[in-house]
């Protein structure tokens, strides 16, 4: 199982991240009391391991929000608080208390969804994420079918023709993917696209004829539109998000090409495809049946991977496209100093971080016949 | 192969002679044989055209930024209200003006010193904060062990960005906090790479041989171990640089990092955002300087890691 | 001609180019016939041995090239077969058996349906056909629970067991040929005899030709008819195995000598020389 979360380092050195910690290449990565055999004491210590970072995760962005520099009264009051107001909000938020106390009710109010008060928007921290994740998964999503769709036979084609020009365009095409700016890619975007050619619809989730018709089931426009019928409303949702979409697919294509080359590189010098084309294999089911069953589970990782990075690629891309998401909430509590809200919005998106890799560790241990 | 060793001129060779020198299959001292395998480095790497490109890239930045008055034909700060939003090729203004009249070349040029000051700085703090947890926590193994790279994990948990964002929240804006944010974030890989290396370095017999000598943990650490770490810790560096780039961009761009009227290149698209449907360039031209930075460092890194890690595959 | 060979190879060469720009020859004009016979080819590592059993097969992969005068196989050139026709000869006609099953097996794929796959790439059969076959030809291999096996992973497979299911899954198709790429050679030595029984059993019940390819020249000469000794790319000496030790080549003196015998001891083995103009 380690060679595959080697490859994911070598090649691209975007993602670096494996939050549980399993992955890790040297041998003994896993500390003692890990290796411990059992099924179930493994899963157990796998649930354990998973909790201990997320209570790590609430740490970090506790000590971010409470103990750093700024005076988390006057970020909570603003500069001109009175005296006796300084004083009453110390006492509200338990600043009087130590620290390790002051911890344990964070993680309380954090375990009953409670992430406070956004000061912009006057309404739960909790409420408002529920509020705009949709938007920002909606993006992700589509921005990784692109990715995957493209990516995967690219960086499979590249692996093939070694060496050839469809080679040299997929390193151009990951090069330039690693090298730009995402935030500067979708202006240009927008320039070119909407402001020359007119092709997409403009900034925005939705053209302003369009909001609110359909009713919120899911908080997916693509799909709320069509449980509603209202084909009209799903085009133009399609115009609007096809090119913050397709900029934040190219960023994970440039990835999983990347990837995908170098794990089927790997699996192409291995014996087993000779031993298929003495068996009078044809060069495409080499490929994809031998070589590429190969590297599916892996693929399944690095794709997750890139899938939570787009997480993170949607803070500025949400920004360009004046996309309603966790990114451009983040962002926007951020200008205003609201603590609650930046902070509310940093945890969740770790938790889909770490869930995101736990699944993928999952997936890993079902589908790899090496992994029982 | 000539091996010929100049003769007369053992230590002191002339120019016909450097090449036979550096390239001598029996080198006559420790510093000649150091040079010949940097020498050999430097070839392979160079003879890969994308690399020398990247590297060619790089020193184009480092020279801008050394010459900045030299070369910009303004002053980057000298805002003139009746020339703004000047085209491209305009007079005087090979990349026109921005929204105040400042002529973005030299803005550009006088960037690069900013662009060059933060990679600089995240790369000092960065490894050296991942090689102190990465060492530690592989030397002293047990509880520090577990500790750390708890610490470790809880920090990859996050995606950068978004982590970076926090911190900045919690700092207030500016350069120095940018630098201190994306460190703190840029920190755990290196931490898994040197624990990694410790851990197979504190196996060896000659680090045994040495602890008999009765050697203490931290001559051990600083004399053997670190040595060793740096290797696979410049490469990861180098293709780190171009992510820096882009983190630091991305705050700057934010309105998070370097704070007007500073020429920050992440912040100059940020300002040219308002105009972009009409004035194109202004944010244009900062962002193709990002760009090219970034794929400078991206070039030398694949190259650095061809020549230094030819398993490519550096494990953390 | 009414009996041609089942395999003529004539100048046969297999070259790769060098990183520094020069050509490196891997074999150097060789040429044997095969019969309905068990055919030894020995070397160093090296030596070309290797790269002369997938050359048969066309299987070199580029950069490295193949010139032959010709490799027919019955009559039929084979260089001159289209890449779709030379599909047909693999497995069929041609089959090889490598090294080490650890990595010649498909590690994600069961072992039945690697050597069903197998059958059914030549031959149009059911499923539920294939996998009669497939079973039979695991317990022709002599392994005990064919249904367990088929079910299995590789990986769950000894080494043993491994090979002998990579020889059933390379004779399942009744080729004429099987050309043995060192078959024992990752094997514990406690089971080489085993698999070597099993392939001789199976190659002589069906009448087909082995090139058998081995550096060890005790085993193959116990094991062969005829035997090719090979030296950097070139065959230094053909001699019937029962006749080796009036071999006169020193190259073939020189591996007899180096290896230590029971009714010969001997105080210190002679070390083997070699001389460059063997090669020219």
């Amino acid at each position: 199982m380690s060679d595959t979360t080697t490859d994911i380092e070598g090649g691209g050195q975007r993602l670096p991240f494996s939050p549980t910690g399993s992955p890790a290449g040297a041998p003994d990565a896993t500390p003692a009391w890990e290796r411990v055999g059992g099924i179930g004491l493994k899963i157990l210590t796998t649930i354990g391991s998973i909790a201990v970072t997320m209570v790590g995760l609430l740490f970090l962005t506790f000590i971010i929000g409470r103990v750093m520099p700024i005076d988390p009264i006057i970020a909570v009051l603003g500069e001109r608080a009175s005296g006796s107001a300084y004083e009453a909000m110390r006492l509200e938020m338990g600043l009087d208390k130590p620290i390790i106390v002051q911890f344990g009710y964070y993680l309380w109010d954090v375990m009953r969804g409670d992430f406070g008060v956004s000061r912009l928007t006057a309404r739960p921290v909790f409420d408002d994420i529920v509020r705009v994740f949709p938007a920002t998964f909606e993006l992700a999503t589509i921005g990784t079918i692109i990715g995957v769709v493209l990516g995967v036979p690219l960086g499979v084609l590249a692996a093939v023709k070694k060496g050839t020009w469809i080679d040299h365009v997929s390193r151009v095409v990951a090069l330039v993917g690693y090298s730009m700016p995402i935030f500067w890619l979708g202006l240009v975007g927008l320039l070119v696209f909407y402001g020359i050619l007119g092709w997409v619809g403009g900034p925005g989730r939705q053209g302003i004829f369009f909001v609110d018709i359909v009713p919120t089931v899911t908080g997916l426009i693509l799909i709320d539109s069509l449980i509603d019928g209202k084909i009209d409303v799903f085009w133009d949702a399609v115009s609007h998000i096809i090119l913050p979409a397709s900029i934040l697919g190219y960023f994970s294509l440039a990835y999983i090409s990347r990837m995908t080359r170098s794990f089927m590189l790997e699996q192409l010098s291995a014996e087993y495809i000779t031993t298929a084309r003495v068996k009078g294999m044809s060069e495409w089911a080499v490929v994809w049946r031998h070589a590429f069953g190969n590297i599916k589970v892996p693929l399944i990782t690095v794709i997750a991977l890139s899938y939570a990075g787009l997480l993170e690629g949607s803070v500025l891309t949400e920004i360009i496209f004046s996309w309603p998401g966790i990114g451009s909430y983040i962002t926007t509590a951020l200008l205003s100093a609201d603590m609650n809200a930046v902070l509310g919005g940093t945890v969740v998106v770790g938790l889909v971080f770490v869930l995101l890799n736990v699944f993928s560790d999952l997936l890993y241990k079902v589908f790899d016949p090496r992994a029982q | 192969m000539p091996n010929s060793v100049p003769n007369s001129v053992a230590d002191t060779p002339t120019s016909e002679t450097w090449r036979e020198w550096l390239n001598t299959d029996t080198p006559r001292s420790r510093f000649q044989a150091r040079m010949g395998a940097l020498w050999r480095g430097f070839t392979r790497m160079t003879s890969n055209k994308l690399t020398l490109f990247g590297m060619l890239i790089l020193v184009f930045l480092v020279l801008v930024a050394a010459f900045a008055p030299l070369l910009a034909p303004h002053d980057p700060y000298a805002q003139d209200l009746g020339k703004r939003l000047l085209p491209l090729f305009s007079d005087g203004h090979v990349f026109g003006t921005d929204s105040l009249g400042r002529d973005i070349l030299s803005r550009v040029i006088y960037g690069s010193r900013i662009t060059l000051y933060i990679v600089a700085l995240v790369a000092l703090i960065a490894p050296v904060a991942g090689l102190l947890v990465g060492t530690a926590s592989g030397y002293f193994g047990g509880v520090v062990d577990v500790v750390l790279m708890r610490v470790t994990d809880v920090f990859l948990a996050f995606p950068r960005l978004v982590l970076a964002l926090a911190f900045v929240a919690a700092l207030g804006a500016g350069i120095e906090n940018a630098v201190i944010a994306i460190s703190l974030t840029a920190w755990p890989p290196y931490a898994r790479i040197a624990r990694a290396e410790t851990l197979t370095i504190r196996q060896a017999d000659y680090i045994a041989a040495i602890r008999l000598q009765g050697a203490g943990a931290f001559h051990i650490i600083t004399k053997h171990i670190w040595p060793l770490c740096v290797s696979s810790l410049i490469v990861r560096v180098t293709l780190d640089m171009a992510g820096i780039i882009l983190a630091a961009a991305g705050l700057g761009f934010l309105g998070l990092g370097a704070q007007p009227p500073s020429p920050e290149w992440g912040a100059m698209i940020s300002e040219g955002r308002k105009f972009i449907l009409d004035h194109w360039w202004v944010a244009t031209i900062p962002g193709l300087a990002i760009f090219l930075v970034s794929l400078g460092f991206n070039l030398l890194g694949d190259g650095l890691r061809d020549v230094l890690d030819p398993k490519s595959s550096s494990d953390d | 001609m009414t009996d041609a060979p089942l395999l003529d190879v004539k100048g046969l060469n297999v070259t790769f180019p060098t990183r520094d720009g020069g050509i490196f020859h891997a074999v150097r004009d060789l040429g044997f016939t095969l019969g309905r016979e068990r055919l030894g080819i020995v070397g160093e590592s090296g030596s070309g041995k290797s790269m002369t059993g997938r050359a048969i097969l066309r299987l070199v992969r580029p950069p490295g090239k193949v010139i032959a005068d010709h490799i027919n196989l019955e009559g039929q050139n084979l260089l001159d077969l289209s890449e779709r026709d030379m599909r047909k000869v693999r497995g069929q006609r041609i089959s090889m058996v490598m090294q080490d099953p650890k990595f010649s097996l498909n590690p994600v794929m069961t072992v039945g349906n690697q050597i069903v796959e197998a059958y059914r790439l030549h031959a149009s059969v059911s499923k539920k056909q294939a996998k009669q076959k497939a079973l039979e030809m695991l317990e022709a291999v002599a392994i005990r629970d064919p249904e367990r096996v088929f079910r299995a992973y590789p990986h769950e497979m000894s080494g043993g067991m491994g090979q002998r299911i990579m020889i059933a899954m390379m004779l399942v198709p009744d080729p004429e040929i099987l050309i043995a790429d060192e078959p024992t050679s990752a094997l514990d030595v406690s089971v080489q005899g085993d698999v070597l029984r099993i392939m001789d059993k199976l190659v002589k019940e069906r009448g087909m030709g082995l090139i058998f390819i081995s550096h060890d020249l005790n085993l193959v000469s116990a094991f062969c008819d005829r035997i090719l000794i090979m030296y950097a790319g070139r065959v230094v000496e053909t001699c019937e195995a029962g006749k080796l030790h009036e071999a006169t080549h020193p190259y073939t003196r020189g591996l007899l000598n180096s290896l230590p015998r029971l009714d010969e001891p001997r105080e210190r083995l002679d070390v083997l020389q070699r001389d460059p103009s063997w090669s020219a």
